[in-house]
């Protein structure tokens, strides 16, 4: 009877362990995909300045290889790629005050293709932007 | 056997020779139209060619000077089109000319000359912001701007094309060439400054031309 119960409890823990482990890896290939979708939006709307490894250019035009500087401003992020941004902000120690252009044909689902992308790149690890996340945001811009 | 292996020796090295002189003996075409003129030189009449030339100019640089091809005439300089709020190819252009000045800085055979075609915007003073931000500082990278007149006019001299457009992006449409030119005013290479491999080109013509000022 004992034997029984640790052979049960065994069995679920597998499988919720399998469960969770579907569930992880179902996300990672989704991470990818909307990493892949954006990097060919990235490459149309944000290399020619942000070059094509995010490293900027002077103090013309940010990198976006500074992970703190993108992670605290996660919420604003959808805010900036769709509406751009003409106040100076402070990058990698260096101040930037060249205005960026807004991107108003990009679709939310887009905002989040290209996010996840940058997120996810340039040495930057902040996974996935979803289409909620990026809808909610831009109903908060200022 | 012994001479067999002198035979392939000498073969060798004559093979190599000649790879060499192959190599150093490159010299880079003048671009653009030539025209034949004939002229009488000591009661003989002679058939010369008028190569392709960038005429004179005056233009204002972003330490608000005037400044003319004599600016140029002691070495080679490289040539573009751009205007600082252009969101398509010029911060490409202008990243991949970035790595060349990088590359030249100090030496003052090789200079730089940046065009703006926004003649309403760009002023010295927004010039000279661009060229600190971009990163540059000395003065063998010049940012000029003129009429609209002069800098189009120069546009075709140079063979980029370059308009006035509001339906683009940022207003202006323009080819993202660099022009490499010689102490004579004569174009010796065109570039395209968005395309890694032509930018790979321009250094290794680039040290090409610079053979010809040894």
């Amino acid at each position: 009877m004992r034997r029984n119960t640790s052979l049960h409890v065994g069995a679920a823990l597998l499988s919720i362990y399998i469960l969770f482990h579907a569930c992880q890896s179902e996300q990672a290939i989704r991470t990818a995909q909307y990493a892949v979708n954006g990097q060919k939006l990235y490459g149309m709307h944000c290399q020619n300045c942000h070059g094509a490894k995010g490293e900027g250019l002077g103090t013309l035009y940010p990198p976006l290889t500074d992970s703190t500087f993108l992670i605290t401003r996660r919420k604003q992020l959808p805010c900036i790629v769709k509406n751009g941004s003409s106040s100076p902000i402070q990058v990698g120690g260096k101040t930037f005050n060249t205005e960026m252009p807004s991107n108003p044909q990009l679709t939310p689902i887009e905002t989040a293709y290209v996010l996840t992308y940058i997120g996810n790149s340039f040495g930057n690890k902040m996974g996935i932007f979803t289409v909620e996340e990026v809808q909610q945001a831009l109903a908060d811009c200022r | 056997m012994r001479s067999i292996f002198f035979l392939l020796m000498s073969g060798s090295i004559l093979a190599g020779l000649a790879a060499c002189s192959n190599e150093t003996s490159k010299t880079l075409p003048i671009l653009g139209s030539r025209d034949p003129v004939t002229k009488v030189v000591d009661g003989k009449t002679i058939t010369d060619t008028l190569y392709h030339t960038i005429p004179d100019f005056e233009l204002l640089n972003q330490d608000s000077t005037l400044i003319t091809n004599q600016a140029f005439e002691d070495g080679v300089y490289i040539a573009n089109f751009f205007f600082t709020h252009c969101p398509s190819i010029c911060p490409t252009m202008q990243r991949n000319l970035l790595k060349v000045y990088e590359k030249y800085k100090g030496d003052k055979r090789v200079k730089f000359l940046s065009h703006s075609i926004d003649f309403r915007h760009d002023s010295p003073s927004v010039l000279k912001s661009y060229a600190e931000k971009l990163g540059v500082t000395n003065d063998q990278w010049q940012f000029v701007t003129g009429s609209k007149a002069s800098v189009y006019g120069l546009a075709d001299s140079y063979m980029v094309y370059t308009k006035e457009d509001s339906n683009i992006p940022g207003g202006y449409d323009h080819s993202g060439y660099l022009l490499l030119v010689d102490s004579n005013r004569h174009i010796r290479g065109a570039y395209d400054g968005t395309n890694d491999e032509q930018i790979q080109l321009l250094f290794d013509e680039l040290a090409i031309l610079l053979k010809e000022y040894e």
